[in-house]
């Protein structure tokens, strides 16, 4: 039940928070804090219950039936990677509250009210066992999300918003339907028809019918991760979207597709998704440049971030679609790395643009002598985008890139590319915002107590990730491992012979 | 016709002494409230009369009416449907200041109508409960004498329905030449094995007409905007729900006894009807400005699904029809309901600035509204959102991809107007208007707070009523 009161916590409390406006503002953001840590201290005890899991094996497991006459069940589970996740997701929780606490001064509790729904639904996605069950959750985020746009964004959020809701809808739909599929081919081969993920594993389906029913889901991934060409939801959605949506989108949100990828694409049509690995790797690589191409051409310095996640979860869908261990949990580090860095960005842009209310770089320059503080604190974090050794970034997308290699030498060669286009972009936002002529300001002040904290915390994470990735990548490992075992033995062994067990733990020293 | 017969038949005859009964006394005595009152009994009387003779069932009643367990979940479904109609409309009648009484005699009449439609298996009731309901429907849309667009629709109405029933008529007419029967059951065996002659296709094709109007599906669709905003709020929830669920409950069942082949010709035509409806009826819902207007082509649009879970056909197709008309029901009549309670004596509450602002200004109605809307769309913790579900399994269960991919494709349009709705909804109110809050009446806050409450627990547990749905329309797979 442990798991099932993680969702219930949140929404109660988004509930209360609602609620709790009619008396103070305040209020909803202590309860929405206070709804957090409780969810907080529910996975440290479902995690510390039971200490490694072995492959295939969930720390925290829940089963009740739901809606029997179609075989759906409630059934939730925990193991490593949705832990990793889901900590993520009370992490930039957390931020988002904080870094709402001056932005957002209309309709506060309504605010809070989506906020903490919209998290809720991601954890159910990340919990989620049961195919239908995933799909609810999976649409159940959208409505707050849309209204968290719509409501608190900047001046083009209403379009923005629908843009957003459009696309994940319509391939949620299409997802909805190869789950449908799926459950129909199930039943017809076994006659027990049912949408649970560990009985639909290993369904014997014939190849067309898979790579159609593949197609289904990676659609509706691609479109939340996002890949080329269904990203154009993303830059509008981010840049329109108050600072807490920006960070919960880049952050959380854009990870649900790569989860779902990991989780479901992947296991369940292991065949299809290697006959699809060339297609979707290079679909990736051309995300990672474009993305990267684009960020530099922008002058909304909050769009640019947006196009830089682009890039970054082309790397994502990279190593996922090498089918290797070691690109696996290089796509793994990068999800988490790219949740923080990217949210940490998004912060600061907002931060910024409370204080001199633009977002646009050509109205700023020479900022760092007037809030030093921000200066070192963004230029960090440009410096964890760009990939500088010893930050998180860094291990993520040298682990992709040497688990792709031994793969696709030219794929290799060009993502590496795009990394040079980052630290290009990246050093950008620093000399123009920065550095350069100083214009006139009214005062400003510096990072509050409070924005000094939340960020000390970010910080604190990125570099623990940089340099001892390794507890994390143990946390992962079964999940991981499992995911690699179902791909079966002939492709995985053939690629990287064996190697990559025995590297990783040579570059985590 | 013997005593088990009648008893068999009760729900159809307490509502039919009650209309009298009511009428007697409204001329003894007016009054609206114990006029409503009357109406609720009425209704709630025929509902406990189905749990009475749900140990009778299936019966058949001469050859007429068939009374099973099919007949009695749409005869609650529609009870209960008709009864939150009469709930709703009470406020409204009092801000309208007009002879209300009459109005409940006719709904009951109405209601008596659609319930004869659901239990029939020939076409001589096929065709007395049409014309009861529609006879019935022309009275209540133009109820409104003082407004003009209310008359304008009524007798749009009148002459477009008059006219299909003449269609209807000339191909039971048709079917009956070539045939020598009435009853439906007959007719699938004389049907059944052979190739259809010219006359009965022909036949078929006009009563299709007949029905298409009342479901309002594209190409007899041309009434349905101009009815749904002229008639009073309360009715256009009635003919969106109760008028149009007796006619497909009536068309799965004809259907389900006559066949329905997926390569014969009448496949191909409802295939058509289908898609051109779902498309059309988002594609012109698009274009409108009016709230009324875009549920009328919404409403288009979703008997579109409706069709496409009909086509896949079998058990769970006519279950999810059944889920789905359900889910529909509720809200229909919630998202009504509301348009109802902030329409007043000068005008109906149709434009969208009537809405702007409303989540700020009205909260609670604001998100009854919402909920309505996101059940519309199909979006999750709504009832519209397992039966979208439900549809989209029976189609990819009998594996109609097409049509699978053109409910997607077009309940993809339908969400770009549900959600400007939405928006004007969480505007900043309009400054100009003068904010007139009134509080809602008991009524109102009855109806829509169990409205609502119905619509999320049928998103999130229904597990009850999918059972209770596969149960009714077993007795549907008998013949």
């Amino acid at each position: 039940m442990i798991l099932a009161w993680m969702i219930i916590v949140l929404l109660l409390g988004g509930a209360g928070a609602w609620a709790a406006n009619r008396f103070s503002a305040l209020w909803s953001r202590y309860i929405s804090l206070l709804a957090l840590a409780i969810d907080l201290v529910l996975v440290s005890v479902a995690a510390s219950r039971h200490g490694q899991t072995r492959i295939g094996q969930w720390l925290v497991e829940l089963n009740l039936n739901w809606i029997p006459p179609f075989g759906i069940s409630l059934h939730l589970g925990l193991d490593g990677l949705s832990l990793l996740l889901i900590l993520l997701t009370l992490f930039l929780g957390f931020i988002s509250v904080l870094c709402s606490w001056n932005e957002v001064q209309k309709r506060v509790g309504f605010f809070h009210f989506n906020l903490l729904w919209i998290l809720s639904g991601i954890i159910g996605v990340f919990l989620a066992l049961d195919l239908f069950l995933f799909y609810f959750f999976w649409e159940l985020m959208l409505v707050p999300m849309y209204f968290l746009i719509g409501i608190w964004g900047h001046e083009n959020r209403v379009y923005a918003a629908i843009k957003f809701f459009l696309f994940t809808q319509v391939s949620g739909l299409l997802m909805l339907v190869a789950i449908i599929g799926l459950y129909f081919v199930h039943g017809r081969t076994t006659g027990i028809y049912t949408f649970d993920y560990l009985q639909l594993l290993g369904t014997s389906i014939s190849p067309a019918v898979a790579m159609w029913l593949m197609l289904g889901f990676f659609i509706a991934f691609a479109v939340k991760l996002p890949a080329l060409p269904l990203h154009s939801w993303l830059p509008d959605a981010h840049t329109e979207a108050p600072t807490a949506g920006s960070v919960i989108l880049a952050g959380l949100l854009l990870k649900t597709g790569a989860y779902g990828l990991l989780r479901f694409v992947v296991p369940l049509f292991p065949e299809a998704a290697k006959a699809f690995a060339p297609a979707a790797m290079t679909i990736a690589v051309i995300g990672i440049l474009y993305g990267a191409v684009l960020a530099f051409a922008q002058t909304d310095l909050k769009r640019l971030v947006a196009y830089t996640s682009v890039s970054h979860m082309g790397f994502v869908l990279l190593g996922v679609f090498a089918l290797n261990e070691i690109a696996m949990q290089g796509a793994l580090i990068q999800i988490l790395a790219h949740g923080i860095s990217t949210g940490a960005l998004f912060v600061l842009v907002g931060a910024l643009d409370e204080r001199i209310h633009t977002r646009n770089l050509d109205n700023m320059g020479g900022l760092w002598a007037v809030v030093p503080r921000m200066g070192a604190v963004t230029m960090l974090f440009c410096l964890a985008s760009l990939g500088l050794p010893g930050l998180g970034n860094f291990v993520g997308e040298f682990l992709v890139l040497f688990g792709v290699y031994p793969i696709n030498i030219p794929l290799t060669v060009l993502a590496t590319v795009g990394i040079v286009f980052a630290t290009v972009y990246s050093l950008w936002i620093i000399q123009r915002a920065f550095h350069g002529p100083q214009r006139e300001y009214p005062r400003l002040h510096d990072l509050s107590p409070r924005e000094v904290g939340s960020m000390a915390l970010m910080i604190a994470t990125i570099i623990g990730l940089g340099l001892a990735p390794q507890p994390v990548l143990n946390t992962m490992r079964p999940s991981v491992e499992s995911i690699i075992q179902g791909l079966g033995v002939g492709n995985s062994k053939s690629a990287v012979a064996g190697s990559p067990g025995s590297l990783d733990q040579g570059g985590a020293h | 016709m013997t005593a088990a017969d009648l008893i068999a038949l009760s729900p159809l005859i307490v509502l039919a002494c009650s209309t009298i009964v009511i009428m007697l006394v409204v001329a003894a005595r007016r009054n609206h409230a114990l006029t409503l009152t009357l109406t609720l009994l009425a209704h709630a009387g025929a509902f406990a009369s189905l749990f009475f003779i749900s140990s009778e069932v299936p019966r058949q009643v001469a050859a007429l009416l068939i009374m099973d367990s099919y007949s009695l979940f749409y005869l609650g479904l529609i009870l209960a449907a008709s009864f939150v109609v009469a709930l709703l409309s009470y406020s409204y009648l009092e801000r309208h200041r007009e002879q209300c009484e009459e109005f409940y005699l006719v709904l009951l009449l109405a209601t008596l109508g659609s319930a004869v439609l659901v239990a029939s298996t020939h076409f001589v009731s096929f065709f007395l409960g049409l014309e009861i309901l529609s006879v019935s429907l022309y009275v209540l849309i133009a109820y409104q004498r003082s407004s003009e667009l209310s008359i304008e629709a009524g007798i749009k109405y009148l002459i477009l329905a008059a006219a299909s029933s003449a269609f209807l008529l000339f191909g039971m007419a048709l079917m009956y030449a070539d045939l020598g029967t009435m009853d439906v059951s007959r007719m699938s065996s004389l049907m059944s094995g052979k190739a259809l002659s010219t006359l009965v296709l022909s036949g078929l094709a006009m009563i299709i007409v007949g029905v298409g109007f009342k479901l309002a599906v594209v190409p007899f669709h041309m009434w349905t905007p101009d009815v749904y905003e002229g008639a009073p709020a309360p009715v256009t929830a009635f003919i969106a729900t109760i008028s149009k669920g007796g006619m497909f409950a009536l068309l799965m069942r004809y259907f389900s006894r006559l066949g329905l082949d997926a390569s014969s010709s009448l496949f191909v035509l409802f295939t058509v009807i289908a898609v051109v409806s779902m498309i059309a009826g988002n594609l012109l819902a698009l274009l409108q400005t009016n709230v009324k207007r875009i549920l009328a082509y919404s409403s288009i649009a979703h008997l579109g699904y409706l069709l496409v879970a009909f086509l896949a056909g079998g058990s769970i197709g006519s279950a999810a029809v059944t889920y789905y008309l359900v889910a529909y029901f509720v809200t229909m009549l919630g998202a009504l309901g509301v348009i109802t309670v902030l329409s007043n004596k000068d005008r109906e509450a149709a434009a969208m600035i009537d809405y702007q602002g409303l989540f700020w200004q009205r909260p609670w109605l604001a998100v009854v509204f919402a909920a309505s809307l996101l059940s519309l769309a199909g979006i999750p913790l709504t009832a519209g959102f397992i039966g979208k579900f439900y549809i989209i399994a029976a189609a990819v269960g009998s594996t109609l991809w097409w049509l699978v991919f053109i409910l997607v494709v077009s309940s993809g349009i339908g969400l770009f107007y549900y959600l400007r709705i939405i928006v004007a909804m969480y505007k900043d109110p309009p400054r100009a208007t003068q904010v007139t809050v009134s509080s809602l009446s008991l009524t109102d806050t009855i109806a829509l707070t169990a409205l609502t409450m119905l619509l999320v627990w049928l998103g999130i547990y229904p597990a009850t009523l999918i059972t209770t749905v596969q149960w009714s329309v077993a007795s549907l797979s008998k013949y």
